[in-house]
């Protein structure tokens, strides 16, 4: 992760009056596993074709490894991509297909079945050159679109949802293999996914987009802990949303929680920023407790009464309803040996800290 | 059960009606008797002998093959255009365009025949010959061409141009090597059916063929004498066998494509 090798600068994109991109500024860098994450239509494909380069953008600026991707057509770009149909070629083989983008290079046919071979080996499916590749099943046809790609050796490699195809098991080896794979070649992956989880394990940066531009810019852990917005909040894992209102900003800021009582919390605990006066402050419902009867603790706790119950295995999820909250607090509980599961009616105290308080903008 | 019966002996009527005459036509064809009547009288192969001493006759079929091998080339080359058009992005007037080229599918034939005359032989000062007959013909077989290949087309993935265009194609290519050959069995079965369109169209060919006899045109010349009856029935047989053939050909074509790119069967002619 040296230097930018894509730069967006201001790009917009219109389609007729929809505007499917607004002003975009992104730089993504050599080697990096960058994630464009959000809901359908929130021009995250949009982005990904543009800078593939099956779709022109309206205004604004990119650059490919430093050059001006305005004059690169598609067919020309250091950029390859694995669609989310594989858009495998039905009537060649697995060989055809994975040997497609070699046509016109000037080595020998033996250096090319060479390199078909070799790419085969790389996703694992060694020896299924002979093959017809409308007989191949669907994580089949994934590896074949990956290897048709990376045996071009791109400087970037666009995934356009390449797992939502597949089923979760399916899906959850190829998000491990793709890591691996993008460690062992060194080549700038993006990744298009609606799927937070997805991105959250797979990524060194994520852009999380909304309706045209990026709400967030940032790495895994940070995305989730300190989301700048509530809609980032809602679209990454699960949040508590509780009114509240920033006293005062010094070294430290001051903040009220409905429900919770006031506390002093981190700078970096108000990513979008922060203003004197009414806010929304979020908390994680991993990061809340419940007191057992019979445990004890030093941190601050609220009194609540059990709402609701929700028994996962592994896990129980609350709802604790706490007077001066609308909405009852939802925490979660590891179900550790000896602890107990409340029922619904039982009086209990929230444990929670200022710590894991974020400050919401808008 | 018996409430399907009703409906069972209407569709036999309705298949009877349909193909009696067909039928009839390789029974009469057979018969060793000139007068086409019941009951049959023997097997022969006269009718087909005499047939195929009839040289104006060869000169009538060549003419048809000539002016449909060249109207349904022409016709399919022009269905391919319009439906790689039809299956790309929205375009203005692209619903007006595709109404256009229907239009021949409803007109009446005879007003089609009457107005190509005019313009040929008034307007453009041509005179009719198989050129002017090919060129008419063109315009009714197009309908059906552009039917066929556009199931064709709009079942490509069109995922598939662009990943060829990502390895490194350019649009001829990624034409070449990936549109064609998977729209190739539409391309095979759109010009087989403009084929027999063509082959056994009468109006238009009877207005427009100046001195030049097609097929259907000197079967029709045949009719007024009642001798030769029985050659137009071994003539029908060999052309009902042929569209047969070539009906089935066009079918087997489109459905491999189908197969052959992993597609389901969205309908087609049979």
């Amino acid at each position: 992760m040296t230097k930018p090798l894509i730069s967006l600068r201001g790009v917009q994109k219109y389609y007729g009056d929809y505007h499917a991109l607004r002003g975009i500024d992104l730089d993504i860098m050599e080697g990096e596993f960058f994630s464009l994450l959000g809901p359908s239509g929130c021009g995250k494909t949009t982005l990904l074709r543009t800078i593939a380069g099956f779709e022109d953008i309206s205004s604004g600026m990119m650059t490919l490894d430093g050059k001006n991707a305005a004059s690169i057509p598609a067919n020309e770009r250091p950029t390859n991509m694995v669609f989310q149909s594989y858009a495998i070629f039905p009537h060649l083989t697995v060989a055809g297909n994975v040997g497609f983008g070699l046509r016109r290079d000037p080595r020998s046919r033996e250096d090319k079945a060479k390199a078909v071979a070799e790419a085969l080996d790389m996703v694992g499916l060694g020896g299924y050159g002979a093959r017809a590749a409308h007989a191949l099943s669907g994580g089949q046809r994934q590896r074949v679109a990956l290897a048709r790609a990376l045996i071009l050796k791109p400087k970037v490699l666009l995934l356009d949802e390449p797992l939502s195809a597949l089923d979760k098991k399916m899906r959850e080896q190829m998000q491990v293999e793709l890591i691996r794979l993008q460690r062992n070649v060194g080549i700038t992956f993006i990744l298009v996914t609606h799927d937070q989880e997805e991105a959250l394990v797979m990524s060194d940066r994520i852009a999380v987009m909304f309706e045209g531009s990026i709400g967030q810019l940032a790495d895994s852990e940070t995305l989730y802990r300190r989301p700048n917005s509530r809609r980032v909040a809602d679209f990454i894992g699960k949040m508590n949303f509780l009114p509240g209102r920033v006293t005062d900003i010094g070294d430290r800021i001051g903040v009220d929680v409905a429900g919770l009582g006031s506390a002093q919390i981190a700078a970096e605990q108000a990513t979008g920023g922060a203003v004197v006066g009414d806010t929304l402050i979020g908390i994680r419902p991993e990061t809340l407790a419940l007191l057992f009867p019979g445990d004890t603790t030093e941190r601050r706790t609220v009194d609540g009464v059990v709402d609701e119950v929700v028994y996962y295995g592994d896990m129980t999820y609350y709802d604790v309803r706490v007077p001066g909250i609308d909405k009852p607090l939802n925490l979660s509980m590891k179900n550790l040996i000896g602890r107990p599961v409340l029922e619904v009616g039982d009086t209990t105290k929230v444990i929670w800290d200022e710590r894991s308080l974020v400050v919401l903008r808008g | 059960m018996t409430k399907g019966i009703g409906l069972r002996i209407y569709a036999i009527c309705y298949l009877v009606f349909l193909f009696a005459p067909i039928i009839l036509l390789p029974l009469f064809a057979f018969n060793s008797n000139k007068i086409i009547a019941f009951p049959l009288e023997g097997f022969s192969f006269t009718w087909f002998e005499q047939l195929w001493a009839r040289t104006e006759l060869h000169t009538a079929v060549r003419n048809s093959l000539i002016i449909a091998v060249c109207a349904s080339a022409i016709a399919t080359v022009l269905g391919i255009c319009a439906a790689r058009a039809a299956a790309m992005a929205g375009f203005r007037g692209k619903g007006v365009m595709s109404g256009f080229i229907m239009l021949p599918l409803v007109l009446p034939e005879i007003i089609l025949a009457v107005a190509l005359l005019v313009i040929i032989a008034k307007v453009l000062g041509l005179s009719p010959g198989i050129v002017t007959i090919i060129l008419a013909h063109v315009l009714i077989c197009t309908p059906y061409a552009v039917t066929v290949l556009n199931s064709a087309f709009a079942n490509l993935d069109k995922s598939l141009e662009e990943a060829a265009l990502d390895l490194g194609e350019n649009r001829w290519g990624a034409f070449r090597l990936v549109i064609l050959p998977l729209v190739m069995p539409g391309i095979i079965s759109s010009f087989l059916i403009a084929f027999i369109i063509s082959l056994d169209e009468f109006i238009i060919a009877f207005f427009l063929s100046g001195n030049v006899t097609t097929l259907p045109v000197y079967i029709y010349g045949l009719r007024r004498q009642s001798d030769d009856l029985p050659i137009v029935m071994a003539l029908g047989t060999i052309l009902v066998a042929l569209s047969l053939v070539l009906l089935v050909a066009a079918e087997y074509f489109r459905r491999r494509g189908l197969k052959r790119a992993g597609m389901k069967d969205s309908g087609g002619f049979l």
